[in-house]
């Protein structure tokens, strides 16, 4: 596995693949309860599907499986770390 | 908390619609979804679900009480929270009666499946009232997935009680209710672990410490009140007007501090 220095919205992941956090663009309360998802920088977080029309997406985060919308996950910055097969 | 008998009852019952009986202890019980609070709560009071209406909110809370050791407690079930930060109605009422009705005992409900994720609501507990014992239930469900958690040390550093449970199948519940009986009773001191801000956010916290603790008259955690306002949390400055009948806003009580 390679790991690849290329910072990219969580957004634009595709699913099966595990990424782990770098920074939170969000700012106030959005940003509190993302915290408190315990989505926080260094956290793995594994991108599991998408919703019927694209949106929301959702995402294994600490054993939980968490739906954000693609305009909240597109504020979170990202590296991925595989396409898939490692655990979060 | 320095409340008499008969202004708590008072308050439980105007405020949150709650009658406490006297000498009864109020024990709150708070934590995330889906780590067995409820199923705590009705092997301790015997009920299966005895739900009211907060005042005000549609979200229903369980209240029963329990006897242990000639001792009557009246059990609150919060609703399910990740968080005590007021996003959501269920959080602010949650904060609201940590905060507020100032519970004898507060237990924080543990999924020791998932610590991690779990512990975040409990030092937010700690930081509004040191009156809490954590529960560390579905223990039955962690060994299942061969996980291994060293409760002493656990206690240790979180400084409070921590009691294993399994309540689904009655295990370590007597332990919890004496636990609950020593915290109540202040036979146990606790001392729960603070979080560290940043050098900038203690300074500021600093600040305002001497400026908080009148105005709050010390009915909470000068901190914890310093630290929201810090956050700016709106809802929080609402209900502090609200419960502690301040009703001038509160950048203009700092002001004239």
């Amino acid at each position: 596995m390679k790991d690849t220095e290329k910072i990219d919205p969580l957004a634009d992941l595709s699913p099966g693949s595990v990424c782990e956090i770098v920074s939170l663009e969000l700012s106030g309360l959005l940003r509190r309860r993302i915290l408190d998802l315990g989505i926080v920088p260094g956290t793995l977080i594994r991108c599991i599907r998408r919703g019927p029309s694209g949106d929301p997406t959702a995402y294994m985060v600490r054993e939980t499986l968490i739906a954000l919308r693609s305009e909240d996950a597109a504020q979170i910055s990202v590296r991925t770390l595989s396409n898939g097969g490692e655990c979060v | 908390m320095n409340l008499s008998m008969e202004q708590k009852k008072v308050l439980w019952k105007d405020r949150f619609g709650i009658s406490l009986a006297n000498g009864q202890f109020g024990v709150a019980l708070a934590g995330n979804p889906n780590v067995g609070k409820s199923t705590i709560f009705n092997a301790l009071t015997g009920l299966r679900q005895h739900t009211g209406n907060w005042p005000g909110k549609t979200v229903d809370n369980a209240q029963g009480g329990f006897q242990y050791q000639q001792k009557s407690f009246l059990l609150v079930d919060l609703p399910g929270t990740y968080s005590l930060l007021a996003h959501t109605v269920e959080e602010q009422i949650a904060r609201d009666f940590l905060c507020f009705a100032c519970p004898d005992v507060t237990v924080v409900v543990l999924d020791a499946t998932c610590l991690e994720r779990n512990l975040n609501l409990a030092l937010q507990v700690f930081e509004i009232t040191p009156k809490v014992v954590v529960c560390l239930n579905l223990m039955d469900e962690a060994q299942k997935k061969h996980l291994m958690i060293d409760v002493p040390s656990l206690e240790r550093q979180l400084g409070v009680p921590v009691v294993a449970t399994a309540a689904r199948q009655g295990v370590g519940l007597t332990e919890l209710q004496e636990k609950i009986l020593q915290v109540a009773s202040g036979s146990l001191q606790t001392s729960p672990h603070q979080i560290v801000y940043s050098s900038e956010v203690e300074k500021a916290v600093k600040h305002l410490l001497p400026m908080v603790g009148s105005l709050a008259n010390n009915a909470l955690s000068p901190r914890w009140l310093a630290l929201r306002l810090l956050d700016g949390d709106s809802s929080f400055q609402d209900s502090l007007s609200n419960y502690l009948g301040v009703d001038q806003g509160w950048e203009g009580a700092q002001c004239a501090q």
